[in-house]
């Protein structure tokens, strides 16, 4: 067994490529040397390097393989061509049974070899997602200029260089050399394994175990906070990306100045989090205390206070421009803003944001009365939804759209229920977003989002497997959501015509796919939903969700399973004989019916038939369900009893009949031919 | 306290520039003068939109007035100016060692990176009215981005030959860090009673009113249309500086027309569109005249 250690230098990489870096650089390694039995490999990353360590076999032995080449009879061409692909001689050749084979020899090799064979291609392949070239005409591409490559097998160097014909590709050639922190350390150090080029790291204030380094931060941070007698909202995210941009994470706490402590707790929210990555402060109480905490990643020699002032002003720079917004947007009332809105385009062929801003107004006030809102409050919030697209606030924080309405609508004055709906219309935007609940919300946000789809399916502007530029499918998952979590009752078709597109079917398919997307996703049983939808699709989906489900249920029972199966069986019974003489459909003849086991089928079918449909008119799908089921003992009896096939053909096509009952008495729930099993 | 690190008192405006200028001088970059035209950022001086082109090396240094009509605030915000400087470096070849380069720079001016926290931050450049990309970073200083550091791929749609490295200072900003103020009008402008509010304010303040309220909409759409026509007739002479030049004022007058708020977005990338193919049919003209 041998050691390998692989590292790649280079000036800073981006935060968010250095895990996947590193992670592609373990797999694409382990492929390329999978002779060698690579195993336990470890992925390291940090802002200047992504390296790895393997372990895998010292060499390749010697091995032989058969090719088999054309047939004897095939043409001269044809065994030529395979000659030449492997540079044989027909000498080489044996012939075995029809065809010609060639045993070749693969010559063993050692490690070194054949990890020096793979690099210079991994490397000048490597997937980075957007790469440069630099220095020179090199046409040698890197995530950012490449710098260094250290490769070590058990101590000893592995030697190879990135030359390309032409191209020197900068000199770059394996060493044993690497380097410490950018600042905190001088010099190179010579690199003899994983462990001590970590350890030598480490004194050299690289921590190059990403983990290590979340640790770190999330510890300081939490530290700082405690100190102040405050505490840190679980931020997980913010964590990795922190831990990405240092290697040496030194946390620092600074002061926000009182002066900005009454803005809106989002708007502090994106200058910390989002523009300077600083971790917010909370006092016990849950309230924002006037403190943020942040990590550095220099151990600085005034102990980090130029760091902190410097810091500090950065906020208060960003602040004050937001109090700036803050103070100049509230002077305009929101209401006087829609006109202009008019000049913002929405797109080339869909008008401007003042049109949209209409057909949202109509079409929130025709879905206002179906989920309890009161109408005229819902085309109040829609007029006013897209107003903040004007204010300073969201030209400078797009990200803020929505939630500065809400503010600037409580400000006006406008009914808390319609500046909530200015706020939460825009949800959910993504799958932790929860979803708007209060009713004149649930009214604007899914007229927003049908008038979108509707709109854009208008024009054509469908979603493509590739793209969606539109962000479609997001919308009709927000559509779906909402209706779902709310057990919205609604019929889509007549509010999508009302939107505008006059034909709604397309729309609903792509509805009711992005649900099955949705369903497969929590893991629900996708050919349920088919075998539904088989039916026809119910644009009321919380009618559909609950046939689905009812009829999971039914499924997830024995009765079900086995009616199930027997159903199958009829209908497969039904469609090969349906090929010979069919169709089989008509009144059943009782006075055909000789055996007892047909004759409790069809007194049982007599009973069930009308109570399903019942059930199903009355939305009872649960009973439907056990109604069908109490189909399953008399079917199993007339299988274990009754030959359909009788030879007399009168007695045959009855009981055809009987199945074809069966089979549309099933049918009235789903369509089961489409249950897998 | 100061943010600078000496003991003395931290440079003024002039001071920083002086310094940069001797710091880029002694790397060997041409110290030149500002371009004469109006232009949005020092990239669009032609020492480095067209000598990154091609394979001569090349090395310079300037400061460029930047104007951004949109960004004018009529003198009241504490860091907008729709008229402020910055400092532009080009070497072509990107030197092997530009990023401690830079960062000795930085020690020039008084910011020492073991004292305060620097970081190279993904920054993916793009100017689509030049037709010009380049992957590098913001450079930030304790959270503060102070300047922009481009390994230039493409330049009037042209990829580069030797790719150039371009850094970008913003000096407004980086002076107010040094000296520790938090409006740019308060700067010492030359360290002896001179502040950059005495120089600018009132220019600041007229420019805003012309550039959103008097600016003659009609006649810079026309100026637009002449300078545009300008390029193409003058580059059917193969003169490629002087059309570069129009294609420069195209589009500053673009940007006056936006801050008029006269140009709807769908015309807004066709106005891109038309500088853009002015900066690439510039390029095109100066390649063919330097492999003469």
């Amino acid at each position: 067994m041998a050691e390998f250690f692989l590292e790649l230098f280079s000036e800073e990489i981006p935060a968010r490529m250095q895990a996947k870096g590193a992670d592609d650089l373990a797999r694409l390694f382990s492929e390329a040397v999978a002779a060698l039995k690579p195993r336990n490999v470890a992925s390291f990353y940090g802002t200047r390097r992504i390296a790895i360590s393997v372990e895998l076999d010292a060499s390749v032995p010697e091995s032989r393989i058969s090719e088999r080449g054309p047939r004897a009879s095939a043409p001269e061409q044809a065994l030529a061509g395979f000659l030449r692909k492997h540079g044989a001689t027909k000498e080489q050749l044996t012939q075995e049974g029809d065809f010609w084979v060639l045993d070749r020899v693969v010559p063993g090799a050692s490690a070194a070899e054949l990890i020096a064979r793979a690099m210079p291609g991994l490397i000048r392949k490597f997937p980075w997602p957007k790469s440069m070239r630099w220095g020179s005409t090199s046409p040698f591409t890197w995530v950012r200029p490449l710098r260094r490559i250290t490769a070590i097998l058990d101590g000893e160097v592995v030697n190879f260089d990135l030359r390309d014909g032409d191209d020197a590709a900068h000199g770059l050639h394996s060493s044993n050399i690497s380097e410490g922190h950018r600042f905190l350390s001088h010099g190179h150090f010579t690199v003899t394994s994983v462990a001590q080029w970590k350890e030598e790291l480490r004194s050299r204030h690289v921590i190059v175990d990403a983990t290590e380094r979340r640790a770190l931060v999330e510890t300081g941070v939490n530290a700082l906070a405690a100190e102040q007698g405050c505490t840190i909202a679980d931020d997980p995210g913010l964590l990795d990306e922190v831990a990405g941009l240092v290697e040496w994470p030194v946390c620092l706490l600074g002061r926000i100045d009182d002066a900005y402590m009454d803005l809106p707790a989002e708007v502090m929210q994106v200058s910390m989090r989002v523009n300077q990555r600083y971790f917010a402060l909370r006092n016990k109480d849950g309230s924002a205390a006037p403190f943020f905490a942040f990590a550095a990643n220099i151990a600085a020699k005034d102990g980090g206070a130029a760091i902190i002032a410097g810091n500090e002003r950065v906020l208060r720079a960003r602040f004050a421009d937001a109090r700036h917004f803050w103070d100049l947007d509230r002077q305009t009332p929101l209401a006087d803003r829609v006109e202009a809105l008019n000049k913002i385009t929405f797109h080339a062929k869909l008008g401007s944001q003042g049109e949209r801003v209409r057909r949202i107004e109509q079409l929130a006030n025709k879905i206002a009365p179906l989920v309890g809102a009161e109408p005229d409050l819902a085309s109040r919030a829609a007029f006013l939804a897209k107003a903040d697209l004007t204010t300073g606030m969201v030209g400078e924080f797009p990200e803020l759209q929505g939630v500065m309405g809400g503010y600037y609508a409580r400000h006006d004055g406008e009914n808390p229920a319609v500046a909530a709906a200015v706020r939460d219309h825009y949800l959910p935007k993504g799958a932790g977003d929860s979803v708007p609940t209060a009713p004149v919300s649930i009214a604007v946000a899914l007229a927003d989002k049908l008038d979108i789809l509707a709109a854009f399916f208008a024009i054509g502007e469908k979603p493509t497997g590739s793209g969606d530029p539109f962000a479609l499918r997001r919308a009709a998952l927000g559509v779906i959501r909402i209706i779902r979590e709310n057990r919205l009752r609604l019929q889509l078709g007549p509010l999508i015509r009302e939107a505008g597109l006059a034909d709604a079917s397309e729309l609903l398919d792509f509805l009711a796919e992005r649900l099955r997307v949705q369903l497969r996703t929590e893991g629900a049983r996708h050919d349920v939903l088919a075998a539904v939808l088989g039916l026809g699709l119910d644009d009321d989906l919380v009618r559909l969700l609950a046939r689905t489900e009812a009829v999971t249920a039914l499924l997830g029972t024995e009765d079900g399973a086995n009616l199930l199966a027997a159903a199958k069986r009829a209908a497969n019974i039904l469609r090969i004989e349906e090929k010979k003489d069919g169709p089989h459909a008509g009144t059943v003849n009782p006075d055909l019916l000789m055996l007892a086991e047909e004759q409790s089928l069809i007194l049982c079918l007599d009973k069930a038939e009308p109570a399903v449909r019942d059930a199903l008119s009355r939305e009872k799908f649960v009973l439907a369900m056990t109604e069908l089921a109490s189909l399953r003992a008399p079917l199993d009896d007339f299988f274990a009893s009754v030959t359909v096939n009788d030879e007399r053909p009168d007695l045959r096509h009855n009981r055809l009949r009987l199945l074809a009952r069966v089979r549309a008495a099933m049918n009235l729930a789903a369509d089961f031919s489409k249950i897998d099993g | 306290m100061t943010l600078a690190d000496s003991q003395t008192k931290p440079p003024s405006f002039q001071e920083l520039i002086l310094r940069l200028h001797n710091f880029w001088a002694a790397q060997g970059c041409v110290i030149l003068q500002p371009y004469d035209v109006e232009m949005g950022a020092g990239t669009f001086h032609p020492a480095t939109t067209l000598r990154a082109l091609g394979s001569k090396p090349w090395k310079a240094a300037y400061v460029q007035p930047s104007r951004r009509p949109s960004d004018g605030r009529y003198g009241e915000n504490p860091n907008r100016l729709q008229h402020y400087y910055q400092y532009q470096v080009i070497m072509k070849p990107s030197p092997a060692d530009a990023q401690k380069l830079l960062l000795d720079s930085y020690r020039a001016i008084g910011l020492d990176p073991l004292l305060h926290d620097f970081r190279f931050v993904e920054d993916d450049w793009e100017s689509p009215t030049l037709g010009a990309w380049g992957l590098g970073w913001e450079v930030w200083c304790d959270g503060m981005e102070v300047g922009q550091f481009t390994y230039f791929q493409q330049v009037g749609g042209i990829a580069t030959v030797l790719p150039s490295f371009e850094m970008t200072y913003g000096l407004e900003r980086l002076a107010m860090y040094v000296q520790n103020v938090e409006r740019v009008y308060d700067l010492d402008f030359n360290g002896q009673g001179v502040t950059y509010g005495d120089v600018f304010l009132r220019a600041e303040r007229e420019y805003s009113a012309h550039n959103f309220e008097h600016a003659n909409t009609a006649m810079l759409m026309q100026h637009f249309a002449d300078a545009e026509g300008e390029c193409a007739s003058l580059l059917s002479h193969n003169l490629a500086l002087p059309a570069y030049d129009q294609c420069i004022k195209a589009s500053h007058l673009f940007n006056l027309l936006d801050a008029r708020g006269v140009i709807s977005v769908t015309e807004r990338a066709a106005y891109i569109g038309r500088v853009r193919t002015l900066a690439k049919s510039c390029c095109e003209a100066w390649l063919a005249g330097e492999s003469v």
